[in-house]
C-alpha cells in the first residue's frame, strides 16, 4: 500500500525567505501524525503545501503514491480544517457539512442521508438546521470535522484546530479527535505548537524549527531520544550544559565543562575534541550533600523551591551563574533556599548532542 | 464638562434652525401641492385640493420622462453593480504598485463634476460610433447609462470594497479544499457574503441614477428623463404639479427608510438571538465536562 | 481623436495597458513581491474574464477614453462634419484664447463675462463650502459623540428624507419659498419690514442659498462618519485635563476627522462649482455662473470644441482644488473617498 503522504525534498520560499527547507517525510496510511514547532516555523506553510494552496518551490508532494504537481486544492484527496475553522456563516450546519458533496454533484437524497449519518457521528443530530453562529465552540469544531469527513478524504489536515478553545474543552477534544480518527481510520496530519497535544494524540511527531524538520519519531522518541539540541530543548523541560568532548567509550562520552567532567550518552557519535551540549532532564537530577559515587556531579546553590504536591520544582544556580531546574518526586527531602547542594545524574540520563555552529 | 442652560438652549436653537433650513423649504413646497392657486404658494391657503396630483399624472411628458428614468435606473443598476463588483475584486488582487494608479482612475469620476462626465461621454461616443460604423449606439439612453455608470460604478465599488475587505480568505480556501471549482466558490461563497453590500449598491445606484441631472442633461440627446423634463418645465414657469411630484418622492423615500429600519431591526434581533443561543450552548457544554486535570 | 489615429488610440490604449499590467505582475512575481496563484488561476477562467472585461470596459470606455476625447476636442477648431479629419483639422489653442479674450471681432480687451463668471463660481463655491462646513460640524459632532441612540436614529431619518429629492426639486423649493408671492416675502411684508416684495432671485441670494442647501447633506455624512470613529474616551480624557472646548475641537476632534472634513469639502466644492440645476432654476437673467455658459457652448452656440475647452477648465480647477485639499490636510486620495 502506498504511503498516505510523501514529501520529497520540499522547499517553499517566499521571495528570499525560506519557509520550508528540504522536507523529506513519509506518512503512513491511518497514522495520526503531528507537526510540532514554535510559532512561525513553517508548519502552516507545509500543511498548505500538502493541501495544494502552495506549490513547493522545489521537490515533490505525493499523496497515495500519486504526484500532486499541478493538481489544485480542489482536486486533491485531502481535507483541511482551518485554524479559524472557516465555516460558512450563510449556510446551516447541515448545508455546511453537505457542501463538499453538493459541489461534487451528489444527488440530494444521497447527500441528506450522508449528512444525517455524519451529524450522528459528531453528536449534532439536533442541530442540523441551525446557523453556525448559534453553536458553541466545541460544536463548531465538530461541524468542521464532519464537513471535512463528508468528502471522504484520504488525509485529514488539521491546523491547530483546538487553539481557540477553552482549556477545559481543549483537553476534552483531544480525546474526542483521537477517537474519531480511530473510528474513521484515515490519516490525520495535525499541527500544533502545544507539545502536550502532540505527545498525547500522535502516533508519530515531526518536530520543526525555522523551516527544517529536525526529527521524526513517536512521542517517546522525541522526548527521550532527541537527536538535535533544538528537539531536546523544545520538547519537555531540559537543562543544558556546554562543553568539549574529552573521551569517548562504548556509547558514552565525557564532557569537559566549567562544572567539571560530566559523563553522558553519546548517541550521535561525537568524537573527542568536538563542541557539545549535555542535556539532563530536571527529573533525572538527584540532589545530594556530597559527591556522587557513580555518575557525574557538580555543586549548586538552591534559589527557589516550588512545592506542587505531587512534584517539587527546585531552581538552583551553579558556579557559572547558569540556572538549573530539578524536579523532585513526592516524598523526597526538600532543600532550603540558600543551601549548597551537590547535583548528580546517572550517565544514561545525560545526553550529549552536537552543538550547533551559532548557539 | 458642565453645560450651562444657556448653552443648552443655544444648541437646541441651532438644531431647530438647521432642520428648519433643511426641511422647511421642502415642507413649504409640499404644502403648495395641496393649495388651489395656479402658482405654487402656501399662503394664503385658498383651498385644499388633490388636483395637482391628477395633473401630474396626466402630464404625458412627465410620465414619459418618469418611465425613461426608471428604465435608465434599472439599466444602470444592471451595469454598475457588476462593474463595481469586478472593480472591487480586482482592487483586492492587483499588485500593490498598480493599485494606486488603478484606484486613481476608477475613483476619479466621483470627484469629477457631473456635467464634465456628461460632456466627455457624448464627445467620445459621437466620434467612436461614427468611426466604427456603430451609429445605432449613439443613443440618448445608452449614452446616459454609460455616463452615469462611470461614477455610480465607483460608488458601488466603494460600498462593495468596504465589505470585501472584511472577507475571510479562508472561507474561499475552505470551499476549494472541499472540491468546489472557482466559479462555484464565487457563486456559493463570495456572492452570498457580499449580498448585503450588493443590495445596498443596487439601491444606491438606482437612486443616484434616478435623481441625476447634470450628467444626464448632456448625454440624453433627444431623449427625456424625469429630471430633464422637470428642468424644461422650470424654464417655462412653474405649477404646483411639480410640488406634487416632490411630495411623492419624499413620501416614497420615507416609506423606504421605514421599511429599511424595520428590516434592519429584525435582522439585528435575529443576530442577537443567535448569539444568545451560542452562549447558552457554550455554557451547557462546559458544564457537562470534567475539570481539566491539574497540569 | 479623429480619423485612423483616434481609432488606433481607442483600441490600442487598453491593449497597451493590459500588456503593461501583465509585464508588471510578471516582474513583481519574479522579484518575489507577489506570491500565490496568478490572476486566472485564482479566479478561474470565466470569472477572471468577467473581471477583466468589466473593469477594462469601465476604466477605458467609460472613464479614460471619454476624458481623453474631451481633452482632444478642446484643442481642435470648430469645423463642419465634412471637414473633420481634413487638412484644416489641426490642433489649436483657439478655444482657450476665446475664454480669455473673447471673439476676435469684439472690441473688448478681455472676455470679461466668462472670466468673471468663472472666478465668481470658484469664489462662491469656496465660500459655500466653508459655510456648509461651519453649519454642519456642530450637528455632526452632536450626532457622532453625544446623541442618544434613539435621538441619533431620529436625526438620521430627518436627514435622509431630503436626501433623494433631486437637485431641481430642491432648487424649485427655494423658488417657491423666495418668489415675490412666496412665504418669505409675505412674512417680510406682513411684519412691515418691507413694503415691496424683495426680488431674492435677481439679487442671486436665492441662487446662493439654494446651492448651499442642495449639498448640505454631502457635508454632514462624511463629517459624521469621521467623527464617529473617534474614541469618546479621548475627549473625556482631554476634558479631565481641563482642556477648553475649542481646544478639544481644534486639536483632537478635527485632526482625527481630517479625512471626513476633506471628503465633505471636496464633494461640496465639486458639486457646487459643477451645479447646473440651481443656476437654471434660481438664476436671474443676469446671473453669472460658469456651468450654464458651458452648457450654452454646446447647445446654444453649437461650438462643441469650445464647450470641451470650458469643461476642461472647470475640470482642471476641480482637480487643483482636490490636490490643494489633499496637500493641506496631508491625506491620500484613498482616505477621502471611503
Ligand atoms: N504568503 C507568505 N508570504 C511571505 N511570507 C510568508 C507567507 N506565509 C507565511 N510566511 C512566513 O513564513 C513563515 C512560516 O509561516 P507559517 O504560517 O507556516 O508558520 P506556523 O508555523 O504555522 O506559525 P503559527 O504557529 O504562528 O501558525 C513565517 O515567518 C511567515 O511570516
Ligand atoms: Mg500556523
Amino acid at each position: 500500500m502506498a504511503a498516505a503522504v510523501e514529501l520529497e525534498g520540499v522547499n517553499v520560499t517566499f521571495g528570499d525567505f525560506v519557509a520550508v527547507r528540504q522536507a523529506n517525510l513519509t506518512i503512513e496510511p491511518g497514522e495520526f501524525f503531528s507537526f510540532l514547532g514554535p510559532s512561525g516555523c513553517g508548519k502552516t506553510t507545509l500543511l498548505r503545501t500538502i493541501s495544494g494552496f502552495i506549490e513547493p518551490t522545489h521537490g515533490n508532494v505525493r499523496i497515495g503514491g500519486q504526484d500532486m504537481k499541478g493538481i489544485g486544492p480542489n482536486r486533491r484527496p485531502t481535507a483541511l480544517i482551518f485554524q479559524n475553522l472557516a465555516l460558512f456563516p450563510m449556510m446551516s450546519v447541515a448545508e455546511n457539512i453537505g457542501y463538499g458533496l453538493r459541489v461534487r454533484g451528489v444527488p440530494r437524497h444521497e447527500r441528506d442521508e450522508k449528512v444525517k449519518n455524519l451529524l450522528i457521528q459528531v453528536a449534532l443530530t439536533e442541530h442540523g438546521h441551525k446557523r453556525v453562529a448559534e453553536l458553541s465552540g466545541g460544536q463548531k469544531q465538530r461541524v468542521a470535522i464532519a464537513r471535512a469527513l463528508a468528502v471522504e478524504p484520504k488525509v485529514l489536515l488539521l491546523d491547530e484546530p483546538l487553539s481557540a478553545l477553552d482549556l477545559k474543552l481543549r483537553q476534552h477534544m483531544r480525546t474526542e479527535l483521537r477517537a474519531i480518527q480511530k473510528k474513521v481510520g484515515i490519516t490525520f496530519i495535525y499541527i500544533t505548537h502545544d507539545q502536550g497535544e502532540a505527545l498525547t494524540m500522535s502516533d508519530r511527531i515531526a518536530v520543526m524549527n525555522a523551516g527544517v524538520i529536525e526529527q521524526v519519531g513517536d512521542g517517546r522518541a522525541v522526548y527521550a531520544e532527541p537527536r538535535t539540541p533544538f528537539v531536546a530543548a523544545f520538547v519537555g523541560e531540559n537543562n543544558q550544559i556546554r562543553g568539549r568532548i574529552t573521551q569517548v567509550a562504548d556509547g558514552f562520552a565525557t564532557l569537559e565543562t566549567p562544572l567539571g567532567l560530566l559523563k553522558g550518552r553519546n548517541p550521535v557519535g561525537l568524537g573527542a575534541g568536538e563542541e557539545a551540549l549535555l542535556f539532563v532532564r530536571p527529573e533525572a537530577l538527584r540532589l545530594g550533600h556530597d559527591g556522587q559515587a557513580n555518575g557525574s556531579g557538580f555543586e549548586a546553590e538552591t534559589l527557589d523551591v516550588a512545592y506542587e504536591g505531587s512534584v517539587t520544582h527546585v531552581t538552583l544556580r551553579v558556579r557559572t551563574g547558569q540556572k538549573i531546574t530539578a524536579t523532585l518526586g513526592a516524598g523526597s527531602a526538600l532543600p532550603a533556599p540558600g543551601e549548597m547542594l551537590c547535583l548528580g545524574f546517572a550517565p544514561q540520563d545525560g545526553l550529549l548532542l552536537k552543538r550547533p555552529e551559532r548557539a | 464638562m458642565t453645560v450651562s442652560p444657556f448653552q443648552r438652549i443655544l444648541f437646541a436653537l441651532y438644531i431647530a434652525i438647521f432642520f428648519i433650513y433643511l426641511l422647511g423649504p421642502l415642507a413649504v413646497m409640499g404644502a403648495s401641492a395641496f393649495n388651489t392657486p395656479e402658482y405654487p404658494q402656501v399662503w394664503p391657503f385658498e383651498g385644499f385640493t388633490l388636483d395637482w396630483f391628477g395633473k401630474l399624472f396626466a402630464d404625458q411628458d412627465m410620465m414619459y420622462g418618469l418611465k425613461m428614468s426608471l428604465w435608465i435606473g434599472l439599466l444602470v443598476v444592471c451595469i454598475s453593480v457588476p462593474i463595481g463588483l469586478a472593480g472591487a475584486i480586482v482592487m483586492t488582487q492587483i499588485t500593490p504598485r498598480a493599485r494606486s494608479l488603478y484606484y486613481l482612475v476608477v475613483v476619479s469620476p466621483v470627484l469629477t463634476p457631473g456635467i464634465i462626465i456628461g460632456i466627455s461621454t457624448v464627445v467620445f461616443w459621437r466620434q467612436f460610433t461614427g468611426q466604427t460604423g456603430t451609429r445605432f449606439l449613439y443613443d440618448g439612453v445608452i449614452l446616459t447609462v454609460f455616463g452615469q455608470a462611470s461614477f455610480i460604478s465607483a460608488y458601488c465599488m466603494l460600498i462593495i470594497l468596504a465589505r470585501l475587505q472584511r472577507f475571510d480568505r479562508a472561507q474561499e480556501e475552505a470551499a476549494l479544499d472541499l472540491g468546489a471549482s472557482y466559479p462555484q466558490v464565487f457563486f456559493h461563497i463570495l456572492l452570498p457574503f457580499l449580498k448585503p453590500a450588493l443590495f445596498s449598491a443596487a439601491v444606491l445606484a438606482f437612486l443616484s441614477s434616478f435623481e441625476n441631472y447634470n450628467t444626464t442633461t448632456f448625454s440624453i440627446l433627444a431623449e427625456k428623463t424625469l429630471t430633464t423634463v422637470l428642468a424644461g418645465r422650470m424654464r417655462q414657469g412653474t405649477t404646483p404639479a411639480i410640488s406634487a411630484l416632490a411630495v411623492i418622492i419624499v413620501a416614497v423615500t420615507v416609506l423606504g427608510a421605514i421599511v429599511y429600519e424595520i428590516l434592519k431591526r429584525r435582522a439585528d434581533a435575529a443576530a442577537v438571538q443567535r448569539q444568545r443561543a451560542a452562549q447558552a450552548a457554550e455554557e451547557e457544554e462546559l458544564a457537562g465536562m470534567p475539570s481539566p486535570a491539574p497540569a | 481623436m479623429s480619423g485612423i489615429g483616434g481609432l488606433t488610440l481607442t483600441i490600442g490604449l487598453p491593449l497597451v495597458a493590459a500588456l503593461v499590467l501583465v509585464a508588471l505582475s510578471a516582474y513583481e512575481r519574479r522579484a518575489g513581491a507577489a506570491t500565490g496563484p496568478g490572476f486566472f488561476q485564482r479566479n478561474g477562467l470565466a470569472i477572471g474574464l468577467y473581471l477583466v472585461v468589466a473593469v477594462g470596459f469601465w476604466a477605458f470606455f467609460i472613464i479614460l477614453l471619454p476624458q481623453l476625447a474631451m481633452v482632444d476636442m478642446s484643442f481642435r477648431p470648430k469645423l463642419p462634419p465634412a471637414q473633420m479629419g481634413g487638412p484644416k483639422d489641426l490642433y489649436t489653442l483657439e478655444n482657450y484664447r476665446y475664454f480669455l479674450f473673447g471673439s476676435t471681432t469684439s472690441t473688448a480687451e478681455w472676455n470679461w463675462i466668462h472670466i468673471k463668471a468663472f472666478f465668481l463660481t470658484i469664489g462662491v463655491s469656496v465660500v459655500i463650502t466653508a459655510f456648509n462646513f461651519v453649519i454642519c460640524y456642530p450637528l455632526a459632532f452632536h450626532m457622532a459623540q453625544s446623541a442618544t441612540l434613539a435621538r441619533l436614529r431620529m436625526l438620521l431619518l430627518l436627514l435622509i428624507i431630503p436626501y433623494w429629492v433631486n437637485e431641481i426639486l430642491r432648487a424649485f423649493a427655494f423658488r417657491v419659498l423666495l418668489s415675490s408671492g412666496g412665504i418669505i416675502n409675505q412674512l417680510l411684508m406682513g411684519s412691515g419690514i418691507t413694503s415691496e416684495p424683495f426680488d431674492f432671485l435677481a439679487a442671486d441670494i436665492g441662487l446662493y442659498m439654494g446651492l448651499s442647501y442642495a449639498y448640505l447633506l454631502m457635508m454632514i455624512f462624511p463629517l459624521y462618519n469621521a467623527i464617529e470613529s473617534l474614541d469618546k474616551n479621548q475627549i473625556e480624557a482631554a476634558r479631565d485635563l481641563g482642556a477648553p472646548w475649542w481646544h478639544i475641537h481644534a486639536f483632537i476632534v478635527m485632526p482625527h476627522s481630517k479625512p471626513g472634513i476633506a471628503s465633505g469639502c471636496t464633494l461640496v466644492f465639486m458639486l457646487t462649482a459643477g451645479a447646473l440645476a440651481a443656476p437654471l432654476v434660481l438664476g436671474g437673467p443676469r446671473t453669472l455662473w460658469f456651468t450654464p455658459i458651458v452648457y450654452d457652448r454646446f447647445y446654444q452656440a453649437f461650438n462643441w470644441p469650445q464647450g470641451a475647452a470650458y469643461a476642461l477648465i472647470l475640470l482642471v480647477t476641480c482637480i487643483v482644488f482636490v490636490l490643494v485639499v489633499l496637500k493641506a490636510f496631508r491625506l491620500s486620495l484613498g482616505e477621502i473617498t471611503r
